[in-house]
Order: C-alpha cells, then sequence, then structure tokens
C-alpha cells in the first residue's frame, strides 16, 4: 500500500522475528549497548556533576568542554577507535559514553545549582555537616534535574546507537544499514520504527520515574501554594525552587 | 482555566497530530525522487559511487570531458548500485563508472560465470533502451573472497573450494548486503560445501576497519576489492576464483543518450589507456598518500597525455 505501512507489515512479519537476525535480537542487543553505555556514562558524570554542583568551581571549563565534546561526530569516533580496539562492542560504547556524559553532568551540577541557597544556608545552620548537606539536601532536590539530564542522555544513545552495527556490533541500525544498501526500504523504515518505540518507552519510564522521585516535602510545599496563585508573581516563578519544580513536573 | 494538566494533553495531542502529518508525508512518493531534474543540453552529470577508487575515475572522466568543454556536474559519492541506478536509467546521471560483471548481476541475477568480453556482451544486451556502455577497460575492480596469509598458510588455502579444508568455524564480515548478494556465504556452502558460522557486520565496505577484524581473527573472511591496495599492505590473500563465482568486473562507462559522439571518444581513449596496475596505484595514492580524487586523476591524465 504505502512505505510506511509495509514498514509496519515488515515489523509484524513472523519470519522477522526470532534467530540471531531476528528484531528480538537486535533489540535486546540494542537495548544491552544503551544499558552498558548509560551505566558507565552515569558513573562518570553523576560525580563530577555533584562536584562541580556543590563546590561551584570548574562550572565554565567543564561547560565548555562537554559543550565542544556533544560536537564529536560519533560515526567518526566509532570508526577511529574500532581502528584502535578492534571490532565489536566495546568502540561504540565508548563512542556513547562520549555522548552521553555532557546532558548527565548537565542534569547532576544543575540539580545541585537549583537548590535554593536559603535551604542550604538553613541546613547548615542546623548543623549539618557538608556531607549531610549533599546526601540529604542536594542530593534528593536536585534528582529531578538530574533524572531529566538521564532522560535526555538515553534518548541520544538509543537513537544514536543506530551506529554501532557499523563495526558490527549489531543492534536495530544493521536494518537500517542493510535497507539502505539494498534499497530494501520497509526494511529500512521498520529498523527506524523500533529505535523509535524504543525512544518512546525510555521516555514514558523516565517521565514516571521523574515524577514519583520529587521529594515528598517539596510535593507538601507545592500543594500548600498551588499553581496560578498570584502572591509569588512572575519573580518567584522565576526564582530557584520554582525552575526545580517545574524541572520535575515537565 | 488553562491549566497544565490540560496543557499537557493538549501538547500531547498537538505531538501526535504533527507525527501523523510528518509520516505521512514520508509514506507517499517516492523518497529519492528528484524534484528539479534539469536538462540543459550541455551539463553532463557525473556520478560516482560511495567508494574513492570509483570516484577517483569519475573524476578522471570529469576533468578530461571538462578540457574538452563540456560542463560538469558533479555528484559523487552516491550510495549502493540500488540506489544510483535508477537514477541513471531516469537521465538524472549522464556517466557513471561502472563495473561490468556487477552490473550484469544487478541487472540480471540468472547470469553467473563468464569470461570478460562474455560478460561485457552480456551486459549490453541486458542494459535497459535509455543506457548504454562504452568500451570497457583493462582495469578491474573485482569482490573476492580474501582471508589473511596466515590463515591461508594454516589450512593450505589456494582458491575458493580449498576453504572446505578450514576445520575451524568461519566467520564473514563485510557490508551487511553481503549476508545476500549471489556470492555470499549462502552460495559458498551450496557450491563448495564451505560451512558460515556467522556473518559480522563491519559496514565500510573492505576498508580499514574490516582488515583491522581480519588481522585480528574477529572474521576469517571477508569481501576486499581486488584493486585495493590494502591487500598487499596487510598481507592478505584473494583467493583465486577458477569457477567464476565473482564475475570479472572490469570498468566500464555507462552513459545516457546525452553523451554525444565528441564525449564518447574522450571516455573510449580514458578506457583504452587505464590499465589494471594504473588502478591500484592509483588506489595507493589515495589511500597511503591521502591525495585527493583530482589530484590523482590530473596526474593520471597528464602521464597519458590526455588532456590534450
Amino acid at each position: 500500500m504505502n512505505l510506511l505501512f509495509e514498514g509496519f507489515a515488515w515489523i509484524f512479519d513472523p519470519a522477522h522475528h526470532g534467530g540471531d537476525e531476528g528484531i528480538g535480537t537486535r533489540i535486546l542487543q540494542h537495548l544491552g549497548i544503551t544499558l552498558v553505555v548509560m551505566v558507565i556514562a552515569s558513573l562518570i558524570a553523576i560525580p563530577l556533576g555533584y562536584l562541580i554542583g556543590h563546590t561551584g568551581r570548574g562550572r565554565s571549563v567543564v561547560v565548555a568542554l562537554s559543550g565542544g565534546v556533544r560536537a564529536l561526530p560519533t560515526l567518526g569516533v566509532i570508526s577511529l577507535i574500532a581502528l584502535s580496539v578492534g571490532i565489536g562492542f566495546t568502540a561504540p560504547v565508548i563512542a556513547l559514553v562520549i555522548l552521553a556524559i555532557p546532558s548527565i553532568l548537565a542534569g547532576a551540577y544543575s540539580g545541585f545549582e537549583a537548590v535554593d541557597r536559603r535551604t542550604i544556608d538553613a541546613a547548615r545552620a542546623v548543623g549539618m555537616t557538608e556531607g549531610q548537606i549533599v546526601t540529604r539536601v542536594e542530593v534528593p532536590l536536585g534528582l529531578p534535574l538530574l533524572i531529566g539530564g538521564l532522560r535526555s542522555a538515553t534518548l541520544q544513545v538509543i537513537a544514536t546507537a543506530t551506529l554501532a552495527d557499523y563495526v558490527g556490533a549489531g543492534g536495530l541500525g544493521r536494518y537500517i544499514f542493510s535497507g539502505q544498501a539494498t534499497n530494501d526500504y520497509p526494511q529500512m523504515l521498520a529498523g527506524s520504527i523500533l529505535v523509535i518505540m524504543l525512544a518512546l518507552v525510555s521516555e514514558a519510564l523516565f517521565s514516571l520515574l521523574q515524577r514519583s522521585l520529587v521529594p515528598a516535602g517539596v510535593v507538601a510545599a507545592e500543594q500548600r501554594q498551588p499553581d496560578g496563585e498570584t502572591s509569588g508573581g512572575p519573580t518567584r516563578k522565576s526564582g530557584p525552587r520554582r525552575s526545580l519544580i517545574a524541572g520535575a513536573r515537565r | 482555566m488553562f491549566t497544565a494538566g490540560k496543557g499537557r494533553r493538549v501538547a500531547i495531542g498537538a505531538v501526535v497530530v504533527g507525527a501523523v502529518i510528518a509520516l505521512s508525508g514520508c509514506a507517499s512518493g517516492d523518497p529519492l525522487a528528484d524534484e528539479n531534474s534539469s536538462s540543459d543540453g550541455e551539463t553532463l552529470v557525473v556520478g560516482s559511487q560511495q567508494y574513492y577508487s570509483n570516484e577517483i575515475v569519475a573524476e578522471i572522466y570529469s576533468q578530461a570531458l571538462e578540457n574538452a568543454g563540456y560542463t560538469i556536474d558533479r555528484q559523487f559519492q552516491i550510495g549502493a548500485r540500488e540506489v544510483y541506478l535508477p537514477e541513471v536509467e531516469e537521465g538524472n546521471i549522464d556517466v557513471f563508472p561502472e563495473y561490468t560483471g556487477s552490473l550484469l548481476q544487478a541487472l540480471d541475477p540468472s547470469v553467473t560465470s563468464g569470461t570478460s568480453d562474455e560478460v561485457y556482451s552480456q551486459l549490453v544486451e541486458a542494459l535497459p533502451e535509455e543506457l548504454s556502455v562504452l568500451d570497457p577497460a583493462e582495469a578491474s575492480d573485482q569482490n573476492s573472497w580474501t582471508v589473511t596469509q596466515a590463515f591461508a598458510d594454516q589450512y593450505d588455502l589456494t582458491d575458493i573450494a580449498s576453504l572446505s579444508n578450514v576445520t575451524e568455524p568461519i566467520t564473514v564480515g563485510g557490508n551487511s548486503e553481503l549476508q545476500t548478494r549471489p556470492y555470499g556465504p549462502d552460495a559458498l556452502q551450496e557450491l563448495y560445501g564451505v560451512t558460515v558460522a556467522g556473518f559480522t557486520a563491519v559496514e565500510d565496505s573492505g576498508g580499514p576497519l574490516t582488515v583491522k577484524a581480519l588481522v585480528d581473527n574477529t572474521i576469517q573472511l571477508t569481501n576486499i576489492y581486488t584493486a585495493s591496495p590494502l591487500i598487499e599492505a596487510n598481507d592478505l590473500i584473494a583467493l583465486e576464483d577458477p569457477d567464476g563465482l565473482f564475475l570479472p568486473d572490469n570498468i566500464v562507462p555507462v552513459v545516457s543518450d546525452k553523451v554525444d559522439a565528441d564525449a564518447t571518444d574522450i571516455l573510449n581513449e580514458i578506457s583504452a589507456a587505464l590499465s589494471a596496475e594504473d588502478l591500484v596505484s592509483m588506489n595507493a595514492e589515495s589511500v597511503d598518500e591521502q591525495k585527493s580524487s583530482e589530484e590523482i586523476a590530473t596526474a593520471w591524465l597528464t602521464e597519458n597525455d590526455l588532456l590534450g
């Protein structure tokens, strides 16, 4: 009928479901790469982002650096790395970690920065140690923005992991590469649709997570001063705590 | 009241509507259709594959034609044959360097063997009416089943049939379309009883990543074009093909009817001069010395007195 229909027909064709070349295997490979990348990138970027957010130091350097890194073309990075480590899983994982770090880093430090300074002063005034301020005040209040960073990083990684097949790591990119090379547009479109579906599922999960992780105190404060209340006015809305809540609900 | 909840619903609605509109745009018609296909009598469109060696030949054609006063529109680096052949048939591209056997097999998948001359005459017949091929060059750039020297020594490999000596599982690597080509892993199994354990995609058309995978023994067998300087540089062996699994692939210009007699003569002179050694050494200049295809083409044309 038309290309879009053929793409879906390709996905629902049972001949494409099982086995080493099947959709199931490709989705698992794709998710496997995404998961490994997100774990490694988080282990690097979250502590670093917290350090920057808490001390307020090194922000400009890191912003400039991660901005620059964002501009690296991932396919080029994958090829370069694969030439030294060989084809397979490692090269795309490293390249995608480089891609994922800036978003997570930004989420981590801006989460800390968004915490109202008065809250931190209050915490210090009641005798909390620096460690307690980080773990009990800054981390919980910064969580929604951190999850936001993880969310956009995951989205980028799911979309870009299609390049993993360029160096033999499989994933849904296979359908796109092989469809393009053989003029098999339904196959190519099927690959794209599957990537889009993975991205939508990840968006939905993160959106649930983001909502459930807003600390109870913030929710309570929000309920006492519901949306649309005029007392705060525009200055309040642009204040740090408001933007934190907005970030949490979006 | 325009609450946050309603706002979200509206936003979701807008996204869904937008997506449907965007996707239905994709769904209708050919995504590659060229809307502004112009046809001035003067301009010739020269195309090339997404393959540096093919681009060098296309650049040679372009420079020689420009030297004779034609205006050339270079449309280089177009993906695989399945993508550009319809464009040539529709007259959007006028000159394209091609390979006799691969082109014939694309037009008529039933053809499986033949000498250079047989392939050429079959190709002339198989071509659609709008297209013709000019004289073929001696230079050829064929597909091959390639292994490392070490692997060949270990199992005493000389030709493709001897792959059945191999006792370890063979993983084939290469562009993902290799898996479905008529000479692909299935043909090895059917014709020679070679058991292929798996296929690993390496999408750089027998380039450095593929060679790296072969040398690392991540894959044991791949398809590298015989004119590739990487074969000699990395101690690889292109297995002999006495049964003609791969068709001879001499370089030949495919042209539209916009290519007149003068242009035909120019292209035929080029084919007459283009030897197999020339092709390998030009490829080596591109890969090893990173020279641009313009530079390489100009040097070759000057050397062969073709820039009059």
